[in-house]
């Protein structure tokens, strides 16, 4: 824990090294593989050619108009409004006057917290506010001091607003003083706006992206290529898309993922019109054709034999039981502080209890695709992708093609939710690219999403606690059953991670180990994270026990937390009956080390009127708090059970995540967060047969709609702390809300998710 | 070959006649504002008016849609003359990663057309089929009882102007 604070530290205020490994994998040290610390000396894809340029990130162009390369993935989750938020103020600019442009790939766009360009963990807003504004402040100092050379006039007498430069009433563009802008000595530490005097940090600013979005104009990686001219300045697209003889592609893979083609017969599906060619890649066979629905038809045509992988032999009933079998294991220390078991002995009240949450999909609303176009010792990449770097790497082993020619045009997400950290879908697309020698656009259809995601890991913990005669936790412990994240993403992103000056044959050694790193040597922390962080107990002990059957996984909303959040704070709220404490006091009297949390539970229970509920009528409130990605989120939620049927009424929430750079869009991420966690709560499971997954579509893949989503109230901590992560921290406290307000209405625990009444 | 009205034009087109009315509009004729989902009517994101009516387009054959009259999110209303759902969309910050929202708007809109007062249940009925993973469907919601005060009550102005105090710093 105290190397991740020193590093989260040290990774804000833009001083710290890359810590990849450490701090996305790794509980209690010990793993020593190095990180680059310059994946590319390429040039900036977009930014430079002409104007001003501060670095990667802003340009004044040639007619003075201030470009902000979002260095960061747009899925939804409002960080291109958020990150112009923050040069906005420092070029006393609205950022409505900033044209955003998407980046490419440079070391210079990196997550300094990952050493990777990734967007995930809600950490860009984390992770940018003191750089971003650092810069934006020295930009402006550089304009002014040129201005004030330029114009022989003390720099006092200018000041730079709105875009422009103004001297009294006169107002200068910017671009008046590029010549000896250039010149300027950079400022090491320019003066930041105080925040007594933020005009957009802390206001409701609306979205930059909106106005794109609800006219259809917005570009999406399925729109790539579209022939039609965009009128819009506010989109967000800077990549020239004028890809003559795009194809379309539709693959057909094995049933079970990572099986390969033994044998094909494609006669049928090659008699389609518009059908160019018909090719096995790694992992299936394409169908490439002038239209999409002529390769999604004909590939419904073609017939495949498959080689199975391992993975066949498993089925989700055979899984349970090797999770429970699990328990019995001694499996790896993830933390452990006193001594629990000895405490659990002399406990005047113990309690038990076993928790299990299933694989899940992300579900984007935008299915996978990619756009690749390799012209001899080049290519462009067209991806909607929360890593363009390792999307780089990847399209560099497929195609063969050197790395630094490759090059990567972002768009929008439809949706990211963490599936989109993965790019298996763009090395599909170069696969399928280069055995045909021409421009492919590869679009999987929603059956193909659903069964070939990087999966959220099934989880189960078996929990034993003690209490004193006061009610306190004297004991905690948690054993965590189940499959890890972190191997399977070593495994892809191995080539940037890793340093340039190993051999590529060494890199792909490493990245096969990635598994037995986390399985023998140390413990992934995405799969215990929230499990004993939140709580004060003097005796704490969490454990590791590996058993992957091999489905593939990644990051989904949350990460860990998103099945911790709902086994602890379900296991809290057993444990305040136990102790016949209110469970809102219960967890009070174990936030004494967390201060933070206690206030946004007090402030929910407030809010919700807690204390009065035994006079709801009909409806009964189940309460839950998770800290995650540094920010504080408790939630209330009001149900009723009608008819054996959970109905959700409404939700309150509070949230802390330091100061609030634009209160309507965390709000919306809370809002949104809540919903995608009761879509799980609710209904989400990925289910295997035989090693397939058996959903297909929203038929059998259910997520909330219109019909069930509740009233949500939200309200946001007066903060002045630094700002932490919203994207994912609304999502963990949903699930144990929901089942606490279940317990509250029924008297049934429901230790399993979804959600499910017994009948 | 195929004949109908897009967005107030009349057009042809030669394709296959099974051909889902969504892949005719966003690769025949480059309009891809309405977008890919599901294949299955399922999830709402490629809804169309058809004679006025939202439909599910991914499933919907083009030899079907002879004579007719199809409007898309780019027929709605544009960035200098919007539909007042699309401003309403604007006004209550609805989009998050905006890719369900075209699909959203044409049934939020189809919906209005029909109904000058939509209650909660109207709505929900309306917009059931049209799913967002981002979680909007409060914001849906306000947005589509905003617009219809904005298109159907006389006393809208003011009413809209109380309520929109977004973003007032930036503009």
């Amino acid at each position: 824990m105290k190397n991740i604070k020193d590093s989260l530290g040290k990774a804000v205020d833009g001083t710290g090294r890359r810590d990849f490994l450490k701090m996305m994998g790794v509980v209690g040290g010990g793993l020593v593989i190095g990180v680059p610390q310059a994946a590319s000396a390429s040039p900036y894809l977009y930014a430079g050619d002409d104007g001003f340029q501060l670095d990667g990130l802003l340009q004044i162009n040639d007619v003075g108009e201030i470009i902000f390369y979002l260095p960061r993935a747009e899925m939804g989750q409002g960080i291109s409004t958020g990150l112009a938020t923050l040069i906005a103020e420092e070029l006393k600019t609205p950022p409505s006057l900033i044209t955003i442009r998407h980046c490419g790939v440079h070391e210079e766009y990196q997550n300094p917290l990952y050493g990777m360009q990734v967007t995930g963990g809600s950490t860009s807003m984390l992770t940018s506010f003191m750089p971003l504004r650092k810069s934006a402040a020295a930009l402006r100092f550089v304009l002014l001091e040129a201005a004030a050379t330029d114009l022989k006039m003390d720099v006092g007498s200018l000041h730079l607003k709105d875009g422009k430069i103004w001297l009294a009433e006169k107002a200068y563009s910017l671009s008046d003083f590029f010549t000896t802008a250039r010149t300027v000595k950079f400022p090491k530490n320019a003066p930041l706006t105080p925040h007594t005097k933020f005009r957009f940090i802390g206001k409701d600013v609306p979205r930059v992206d909106s106005l794109a979005k609800v006219t259809g104009q917005a570009t999406f990686g399925i729109d790539v290529g579209t022939t039609k001219n965009r009128r819009l300045p506010s989109v967000i697209d800077n990549s020239d898309q004028k890809i003559p003889d795009l194809k379309k592609a539709a693959l057909v893979r094995c049933p079970v993922i990572g099986g390969k083609v033994k044998t094909y017969n494609s006669a049928e599906a090659e008699k389609v019109d518009g059908v160019n060619a018909i090719v096995p890649i790694f992992n299936g066979v394409a169908v490439v054709a002038d239209h999409y629905w002529q390769a999604k038809k004909a590939s419904a045509m073609l017939t495949v034999e498959w080689e199975l992988p391992e993975l066949a032999q498993h089925s989700s009933a055979d899984i349970r039981k090797s999770f429970v079998a699990g328990f019995e294991q001694e499996g790896q220390e993830a933390f452990k502080e006193g001594d629990s078991a000895a405490a659990l002995t002399s406990a005047a009240v113990s309690h038990s209890a076993q928790y299990h949450a299933p694989y899940l999909a992300h579900a984007t609303m935008e299915p996978m695709n990619c756009t690749a176009w390799l012209q001899g010792d080049e290519a462009d990449i067209w991806a909607p992708t929360q890593g363009p770097d390792v999307a780089q790497t990847i399209a560099a082993e497929q195609s063969g093609i050197d790395r630094d020619n490759i090059r990567v045009h972002s768009t929008y997400l439809g949706g990211g939710f963490g599936r989109r950290a993965n790019q298996d879908y763009v090395a599909e697309a170069v696969a399928i690219a280069k055995k045909v020698g021409l421009p492919v656009q590869l679009l999987w259809s929603r059956e193909d999403d659903m069964r070939n995601d990087f999966y959220r890991p099934a989880a189960s913990v078996e929990f034993k606690a003690g209490l004193d005669q006061a009610g306190r936790l004297t004991a905690w412990e948690a054993k965590r059953v189940g499959p890890n994240i972190m191997g399977y993403t070593v495994d892809e992103a191995a080539g940037v991670i890793l340093p340039e000056f190993l051999p590529a044959g060494m890199v792909e050694w490493i990245s096969k180990r990635g598994h037995g790193v986390f399985k023998d040597w140390t413990v992934d922390h995405s799969g215990v994270e929230g499990l004993w962080e939140d709580y004060d107990c003097p005796n704490k002990e969490v454990r590791q026990v590996t058993v992957d059957p091999g489905l593939r996984l990644g990051f989904w909303r949350s990460v860990g937390h998103s099945f911790t959040g709902f086994f602890k704070e379900s296991f809290m709220d057993e444990l305040s009956y136990k102790a016949e404490i209110d469970p809102l006091q219960f967890r009070l009297d174990h936030c004494g080390n967390n201060p933070r949390l206690a206030s946004v539970l007090k402030r929910v229970a407030k809010i919700s009127r807690w204390e009065d509920r035994k006079n709801l009528a009909g409806r009964s409130l189940g309460i839950a708090s998770v800290m995650s990605f540094n920010s504080f989120v408790a939630q209330v939620v009001e149900a009723s059970v009608e008819a054996g049927q959970i109905k959700v009424h409404k939700v309150y929430c509070v949230v802390d995540c330091g100061r609030a750079v634009n209160p309507d869009i965390i709000r919306s991420q809370m809002e949104g967060g809540i919903i995608f966690g009761l879509s799980a709560a609710m209904s989400g499971e990925i289910t295997l047969k035989d090693g397939a997954v058996e959903q297909s579509n929203f038929h059998d893949y259910n997520v909330l709609r219109m019909n069930q989503s509740p009233e949500i109230v939200v309200e946001i901590t007066d903060s002045s702390e630094a700002p932490t992560g919203v994207g994912e921290p609304g999502v963990p406290p949903i699930a144990p809300a929901v089942a606490n307000a279940i317990y509250a209405a029924s008297g049934v625990r429901l230790r399993e998710l979804p959600l499910k009444l017994p009948a | 070959m195929v004949q109908f009205v897009l967005n107030g034009q009349t057009v042809s087109a030669d394709l296959p006649s099974d051909t889902p009315l969504l892949w005719a509009i966003r690769e025949h004729f480059q309009m891809t504002g309405s977008k890919f989902g599901c294949g299955m009517g399922l999830c709402g994101a490629c809804t169309m008016h058809v004679d006025g009516i939202a439909s599910r387009t991914c499933i919907l054959p083009i030899a079907a849609v002879e004579g007719k009259n199809i409007t898309t999110i780019e027929g709605l209303g544009n960035e200098e003359n919007l539909h007042p759902v699309q401003q309403a969309w604007l006004e209550n910050n609805v989009p998050q990663c905006g890719y369900c929202q075209p699909g959203q708007i044409m049934s939020a809109s189809a919906l209005l057309a029909a109904n000058s007062s939509p209650n909660d249940d109207d709505i929900d009925a309306a917009m059931s089929g049209n799913i967002c993973r981002c979680g909007t469907y409060p914001r849906i919601k306000k947005a589509i009882k905003s617009a219809a005060v904005q298109m159907f009550d006389p006393n809208a102005d003011q009413a809209s102007s109380d309520e929109n105090n977004l973003g007032e710093a930036a503009q």
